[in-house]
């Protein structure tokens, strides 16, 4: 079962509320304090991504972000609603390489590759129902409970 | 926390001091900024990072999108950060490659390469 969810209309404002949520849960299941930073940055590369893929595709569905702290780890599943391939995982995550052309500015590619830079454990999907990013990091077990 | 905005000018360079967290949400505004200094002939801008507290992927973007601005009429654009952090994300899309990134305004405003 989820830890914390949470369910955002999909505009811009609201990325940072999401941020702080899941920094906060983050920190409270015991991920690492000098990881928080990179927690905060995909979650809101994530979340950046599925506003901008609801509103290029005129969506007024809410973007959803699962927060789940498990044993020894803790995973964060953000989710679009636009329908992609259907048939599972879209391969691997951009390369840095897409990004660095200066002549294009693909802000989707740029965060997608940020998200692989900053987390080892991530799983791009996509299917009819929308798209998931799944990404987790290690918990070191003196999580922050009274 | 928003995002703050200030410009300067340094001989023919303009300083533009960034604070607080450029996201989604707040990009535009720098977008805007750096648009509304290229369209008025500033064609030599340093960006100023040191009070920034966040960046992502979308501000990469504005600032790439800066770059191309002021190189279509040869000049240039510098950051200034020294912040580990910032500069993490700089690297991770390799785009240490595509800016010149400096530790200190005055040596950012004195760089001519």
């Amino acid at each position: 079962m989820a830890t914390v969810e949470l369910r955002f209309s999909a505009q811009p404002e609201h990325v940072r509320t999401a941020r702080l949520v899941a920094a906060a849960v983050a920190r409270r299941a015991g991920v690492d304090e000098a990881v928080l930073d990179e927690v905060r940055l995909a979650v809101g590369e994530a979340c950046s991504r599925a506003v901008g893929l609801h509103l290029s595709n005129g969506l007024t569905a809410p973007v959803r972000v699962v927060l789940t702290e498990e044993e020894k780890l803790f995973s964060i599943e953000v989710g679009d609603e636009v329908p992609g391939p259907a048939g599972g995982p879209e391969g691997t995550v951009s390369g840095i390489d897409a990004t660095l052309d200066p002549d294009t500015e693909t802000e989707d590619e740029m965060g997608l590759a940020v998200i692989s830079g900053l987390v080892d454990d991530v799983e791009v999907t996509s299917g009819e129902g929308g798209g998931t990013i799944r990404m987790s990091w290690p918990v070191s077990g003196a999580s922050d409970r009274p | 926390m928003d995002l703050s905005l200030s410009t300067r000018t340094v001989g023919d360079r303009t300083v533009v001091e960034v604070g607080g967290e450029i996201d989604v949400y707040t990009a535009p505004k720098l977008r805007e900024q750096l648009v509304e200094l290229v369209n008025d002939g500033s064609y030599h801008l340093v960006v100023d990072m040191e009070r920034v507290d966040f960046l992502d992927s979308t501000g990469l973007g504005v600032l790439v999108g800066g770059l191309k601005r002021v190189r279509a009429h040869e000049g240039s654009l510098r950051l200034v950060c020294n912040q580990e952090r910032i500069l993490k994300i700089f690297r991770i899309t390799g785009l240490t490659k595509v800016f010149p990134i400096h530790t200190t305004v005055e040596d950012a405003v004195a760089a001519t390469d």
